[in-house]
């Protein structure tokens, strides 16, 4: 299956997706960290994670699909929402907490 | 020593800041597993009335774009504070 595709069905079958550096158990970047810790505080604990260090094609891919050139991303019901610093700002604002509840209630 | 931070200050003059402050985090993350590729690890702030009613999401592409190929190589990662003046 092309890249961009299996992208496209991974972040639509799955109301929060994160692309990361390591596992949320085992993250092997900062910023990963700070993410998949942002989304524990907002109460999302069986989010689908993605460990991008174990295949280079998504690595690669995922950028190309959000136009959007760092990792982690973040994907709410199929829509990029954006990196750590986003996910640090929404988090704070509450936008984040907001998001992410009406997604898990679908 | 490299000039990331001198090129990054380049391309970033096209969003016309009035103010930029570049940090060089490189050091705190030498050997990490992600930082394999060599680049660095850089904190950015930022500010520019062009990002007056902008989004994060928004703010953060047009840094990305104006940085162009030194994020697919000598930046490995990007921490980024982008404000307008009245969000000062």
């Amino acid at each position: 299956m092309d890249v961009q595709e299996l992208i496209r069905q991974q972040v639509t079958g799955h109301p929060v997706v994160l692309y990361m550096k390591g596992t949320p158990q085992f993250p092997q970047c900062g910023f990963s960290a700070n993410a998949a810790q942002i989304l524990k505080a907002c109460g999302v604990s069986d989010f689908f994670s993605v460990n991008v260090l174990e295949d280079q094609a998504i690595r690669e891919g995922v950028k190309a699909y959000a136009n959007w050139p760092t990792i982690p991303q973040l994907y709410v019901n199929g829509q990029f929402v954006g990196g750590s610093d986003i996910m640090r700002e929404m988090y704070q604002s509450g936008e984040l907490q907001k998001l992410l509840t009406a997604a898990q209630a679908h | 020593m490299d000039n990331t931070i001198g090129l990054m200050r380049q391309r970033l003059a096209a969003l016309e800041p009035q103010d930029l402050h570049i940090e060089d985090e490189s050091a705190a993350h030498a050997g990490h597993a992600g930082a394999r590729s060599g680049g660095g690890h850089y904190r950015l702030t930022i500010v520019s009335p062009r990002f007056a009613g902008m989004n994060s999401l928004a703010r953060h592409r047009s840094i990305y774009a104006a940085l162009g190929d030194l994020m697919q190589g000598s930046i490995h990662a990007l921490s980024i504070t982008a404000l307008s003046p009245d969000e000062l």
